[in-house]
């Protein structure tokens, strides 16, 4: 049994879903087993399972301009493998951008290949000057993705929520 | 073939539906013959028109969207051949226009210049059906084709690697992009266009 918290992710969905997020894009990433299995199990939503993160870039531009709002799912090594898109597709063309992104390498982190990516994340966001805040706790999940979504489409612009071990991982 | 006159060919058809393109010559030769409210033109983020398609196709099943495509944009996005055929919507035509270089940069070659098949690529990634085209008459009937199969077609035509003068046109990027919005939104009841 995997420790990824199935309640939190659960939390997570249907905060999503609250915001009316019909369509996610995702690649695989230990984090975010559970949720990408509720997007797969829900007939509400379509799920676009990617070969590379960058590529949710455009799909979500492709929905959003039909009127369909979408969710990214990645790990913050998918962050970094999507730069040249958010910038020059989400950014350019003033997309509104939901993107969870599991933040792997932070205190608590065991896995020795995920604690460069850790590192960098938050001076990435900053750079880019994607709006970022951090869910770690489960009493804050709703409303801060419901307000994450509110700034990206008032603002047309692509923000961020990073996933923390504190909520995804039951024995951090 | 040129491209300007493969595009001129089916630009009856690029009318009719929801048109995505790649920067560079493809979107400023399509500007050239008429732009319209349904044309999209991706300046930049190189590979991911087939993806913005994609991701349309997906929204709007009962609309027909035909991707403009180019050898190095594809490229540089080869991964995405493979959503494209795990998700395979009826409703998506994939064009690729190959000439073989990156043309706007000055015309370096691309690996298709040296043996890489882009359709060949598409088949084994499991795009339903693809094909290479080489001449205008072949072109014209392999899209006409490709749309009323509804099937999920990636269409490598061997184009001329030459193109206009110049790339930068009078549309504004965000003007083509809120006009486009609208009109895709249009008449739905969740219009993130005009009401929020």
């Amino acid at each position: 049994m995997s420790p990824v918290s199935t309640a939190h992710s659960r939390l997570i969905y249907e905060a999503l879903k609250a915001s009316g997020i019909r369509l996610v894009s995702a690649l695989p990433e230990t984090w975010l087993v559970h949720l990408i299995r509720m997007a797969e199990d829900d007939p509400e939503m379509i799920l676009v399972r990617l070969a590379k993160e960058e590529e949710g870039v455009g799909i979500s531009a492709g929905a959003h301009l039909a009127g369909v709002k979408s969710a990214m799912l990645m790990q913050n090594h998918g962050l970094l493998a999507s730069i040249n898109g958010i910038v020059s597709c989400a950014q350019l063309y003033r997309i509104p951008l939901l993107m969870l992104i599991s933040h792997r390498g932070e205190f608590g982190e065991r896995d020795p290949w995920q604690t460069e990516g850790g590192a960098v994340t938050e001076e990435i966001l900053r750079s880019l000057r994607i709006p970022f805040v951090y869910l770690d706790r489960a009493d804050h999940v709703a409303h801060r993705i419901a307000k994450g979504q509110t700034l990206a489409l008032s603002s047309n612009k692509p923000v961020a929520l990073l996933l923390c071990r504190d909520l995804m991982w039951e024995d951090s | 073939m040129k491209r300007l006159h493969a595009l001129n060919a089916i630009y009856p058809r690029l009318q009719e539906h929801v048109v995505v393109t790649i920067m560079g010559a493809v979107a400023a030769e399509l500007q050239s013959i008429g732009h319209r409210p349904n044309f999209f033109y991706l300046q930049h983020a190189m590979g991911l028109a087939s993806s913005m398609g994609l991701g349309i196709a997906l929204v709007k099943p009962e609309r027909q969207v035909i991707v403009l495509d180019g050898d190095g944009s594809v490229l540089m996005n080869l991964g995405g051949l493979t959503t494209l055929a795990r998700y395979r919507p009826k409703n998506l035509l994939h064009i690729v226009f190959d000439n073989e270089s990156l043309l706007s940069v000055g015309g370096f070659p691309t690996a298709t210049s040296t043996g890489s098949d882009l359709a060949g690529i598409a088949k084994a990634a499991g795009v339903p059906r693809t094909m290479t085209v080489k001449t205008l008459p072949e072109f014209a009937a392999s899209v006409d084709e490709a749309l009323s199969a509804g099937v999920l077609t990636t269409i490598v035509a061997k184009v001329e690697a030459v193109g206009p003068s110049a790339f930068v046109t009078d549309l504004g990027l965000l003007e083509n992009r809120f006009q486009f919005q609208r009109y895709l939104t249009r008449g739905s009841d969740d219009n993130p266009g005009t009401t929020r």
